[in-house]
């Protein structure tokens, strides 16, 4: 027992140094991260002392910035199940190294989610009113409480999986399967319920046309397992630029196919949606049209949602041409296909469904700064979280970093 | 020794991050020294209206009229009346009898201390154009004399559904529909997820932005737990049917100020009661029917 407490205390001292040592680009870009982050919390304080004022929300569009930036963040984390899937269920050995790498992202990514409905409340101190138990949780039939359930679940599992394969490496142990076969396979089933219960938070709705519509869940996932991927393969491109990691090229390859065979499907729905939208041309397509065309003269959202058509055309096209074999132009592929679906699924999907309003008022939304401050911070948090992840997990994936490693030990 | 050396200058480098990272973050946080509204313990740890037994009711409702003495130097009679056996309410609105003077909109907000600064309506009156009833060609914001040629008028707020959207959507079940069909909000349950009003197809809850601002002289000092007692920054609230009013056998504010008669409320299980009869006997239909919410409000036609 008091050595398995040592084992704990010399990995968690190791961490601790692991994370305070770096060449000066480590520093400068985790400062950076960390004057983001501050700049987001003091946004945060302000609004916490103020109220929902200082953004730009309003009882017409009751919704903005962070429950869009929530929306795409959950597939984001669902996708970390796109890299499980290959190793665990095909046995596909190139992204066996890398699935650690995806599951690390998705816990980042919850905590950022997390910290999105936070933000959003108007009431955070309240917050024990949803916990099972001590509050009042209305479950299971509002399709939040589903959701609180769901992310923390997805959330425990991957803390659980991530940190038993990293601390059994730490200590040079063989990972044993049944502490973590199993809670992967939870974790695939799980990873695809976060974000069709997110989707059906807004396809339950009948009194929003824009999202009473049964695709949003596909729609989702497509969208998730295009800009998740995608996002994994820039990172593991930092990683084996910065670190002594090598991460081989059959296994970003391996992850373009299944960005480019997600994109394809995306657009495949996105079109399918359009066509049920326009096609029929019935009352309900007025939120579709205020966020293509514009409605009675309001134009807010266009050009965001004309940019994110354009960025996923031309990151599709790429994928599909045999030139995103060169890492160039697949990097280039990957990050407009993430900016595009942010606009798509965050802006694109929450606040047209809010325009015009269930009594055909128009009222146009404009965040605010300091509500961009807050989304900032809440995304540099994030990202400083999984570098954080990666500073510690890498050094121990390599052998550099353990508890009987030669020279360490001592210290 | 260079190892020392570079070994006390990285330590100091560390230390000044350290430092910095610690005053920065002050820095971050000092905007939450000008919190005016904080929770007290109490209010923070109160339990859900339905735990609550009598007594702790009692000590809320004193509590509340402590606060507002405080605040506006008037001691308000704060009361939690309970839904009457043996009544449904309904409320049924001739559409071609109103005139969109807006009297019902200030009538309500006087009755139901609503902020006035940002302000607060529970009643939205459309401007509707003869030929249509599309809500997607109303005008919200007419101005000038009224009624005018070629519209009529169409109020909305809450119309207390059988099968409220709002309730099911609520996470802590903070809002809940009452024997009499009321749904009413617990102020101090929400959390001010505003899911709810993303859920309501009526567009008939607003939220606290900010801190409520009610002038002294504006307080109604007849106050009811579930309905128009003050109310807090971060939180939904919306139309009650006035319930403070209608448990005790009043009209509900609207309904009295209403100067053409337009308005209708009563009990639904008493078959003389003006509003079954409407039902009954006059052409009568709900707002988007179709969305399946089974509204306790009707719009009725004269002719």
């Amino acid at each position: 027992m008091t050595d398995d407490l040592k084992d704990f205390a010399a990995f968690a001292k190791h961490g601790l140094g692991e994370m305070i040592e770096g060449d000066w680009r480590y520093y400068l870009w985790m400062s950076a991260l960390l004057m983001v982050s501050l700049l987001g919390l003091n946004a945060y304080c302000k609004q916490f002392a103020a109220g929902l004022t200082v953004t730009g929300l309003t009882d017409q569009v009751s919704w903005g910035l962070y429950i869009a930036n929530f929306t795409f963040l959950v597939g984001m984390a669902a996708a970390a199940v796109m890299l499980v899937i290959p190793v665990y269920v095909y046995e596909n050995e190139s992204l066996h190294d890398v699935v650690i790498f995806g599951e690390l992202l998705a816990i980042a990514v919850i905590v950022m989610c997390l910290l999105f409905v936070m933000a959003d409340l108007g009431r955070p101190d309240r917050f024990w009113h949803m916990l099972p138990g001590i509050g009042k949780f209305n479950w299971p039939i509002s399709m939040l409480s589903w959701d609180v359930i769901v992310l923390h679940g997805y959330l425990f599992l991957n803390a659980h999986i991530c940190g038993y394969l990293i601390y059994m490496k730490y200590l040079g142990r063989k990972p044993k399967k049944i502490w973590y076969v199993p809670f992967v396979f939870v974790a695939i089933v799980w990873a695809i319920s976060i974000h069709t219960v997110t989707a059906f938070l807004y396809v339950g709705l009948g009194g929003r046309p824009f999202w009473n519509s049964a695709i949003v869940a596909p729609r989702f996932l497509a969208s998730a397992f295009t800009a998740g991927p995608g996002f994994l393969i820039l990172t593991l491109q930092v990683i084996r630029r910065v670190c002594d990691y090598r991460i081989p090229d059959k296994a970003l390859f391996m992850l373009r196919d299944i960005v480019q065979v997600s994109m394809i499907i995306n657009i495949f729905l996105l079109f399918c949606e359009l066509f049920k939208e326009f096609y029929t041309d019935s009352e309900h397509v007025a939120s579709a049209m205020y966020l293509f065309f514009g409605l009675h003269g309001h134009h807010g959202l266009v050009p965001w949602i004309w940019t994110a058509m354009v960025f996923n055309a031309v990151a599709l096209a790429l994928l599909m041409m045999p030139v995103s074999r060169s890492l160039k132009y697949l990097d280039a592929a990957c990050l407009l296909a993430i900016v595009g679906i942010w606009i798509e699924k965050g802006m694109g999907l929450i606040i047209p469904a809010f325009v015009p309003t269930q009594l055909g008022q128009i009222v146009e939304y404009h965040p605010t700064l300091n509500e961009w401050l807050i989304c900032a911070g809440i995304w540099a948090f994030g990202l400083l979280l999984y570098s954080v992840f990666l500073k510690i997990t890498i050094p121990v994936l390599t052998g550099r970093l353990g508890r009987f490693v030669a020279g360490r030990t001592e210290r | 020794m260079a190892d020392s050396d570079e070994g006390i200058s990285r330590r100091a480098f560390l230390s000044a991050m350290a430092v910095s990272a610690v005053a920065a973050t002050a820095a971050a946080l000092a905007p939450l020294a000008g919190i005016e509204d904080l929770p007290t313990l109490e209010e923070f740890l109160r339990q859900h209206y339905k735990e609550l037994t009598p007594e702790d009711k009692q000590a809320i409702m004193e509590r509340i009229a402590e606060k507002v003495e405080d605040e506006y130097g008037i001691r308000p009679n704060v009361t939690d009346p309970q839904a009457m056996a043996g009544v449904e309410f309904a409320y049924a609105l001739n559409i071609g009898r109103c005139i969109g003077c807006r009297r019902c909109v200030y009538a309500c907000m006087k009755e139901n201390n609503q902020s006035r600064n940002p302000q607060i309506q529970y009643i939205r009156v459309l401007q509707m154009r003869k030929g249509s009833i599309n809500v997607e060609s109303s005008d919200h914001d007419y101005s000038g004399e009224v009624p005018k040629d070629g519209f009529y008028y169409m109020p909305v707020s809450c119309h207390q559904c059988r099968k409220a959207p709002c309730v099911k959507a609520c996470p802590v079940q903070a809002t809940w529909q009452e024997p009499d069909g009321i749904v009413v909000i617990d102020y101090n349950w929400c959390i001010g997820c505003r899911y709810c009003m993303a859920a309501c197809p009526y567009f008939a809850r607003r939220f606290n932005f900010e801190k409520p601002q009610l002038p002294k002289q504006d307080l109604n000092p007849e106050m009811g737990l579930l309905s128009n007692r003050p109310r807090a920054r971060g939180v939904v609230e919306k139309c009650h049917w006035c319930l403070h009013r209608t448990r005790n056998g009043k009209y509900p504010a609207c309904v009295e100020v209403c100067p053409t008669g337009s308005r209708k409320f009563g009990n639904l299980l008493d078959a003389d009661s003006e509003d079954a009869q409407i039902i009954k006997t006059k052409r009568v239909f709900v707002l988007k029917e179709e969305v399946g919410t089974l509204p306790r409000f009707y719009y009725y036609f004269n002719v």
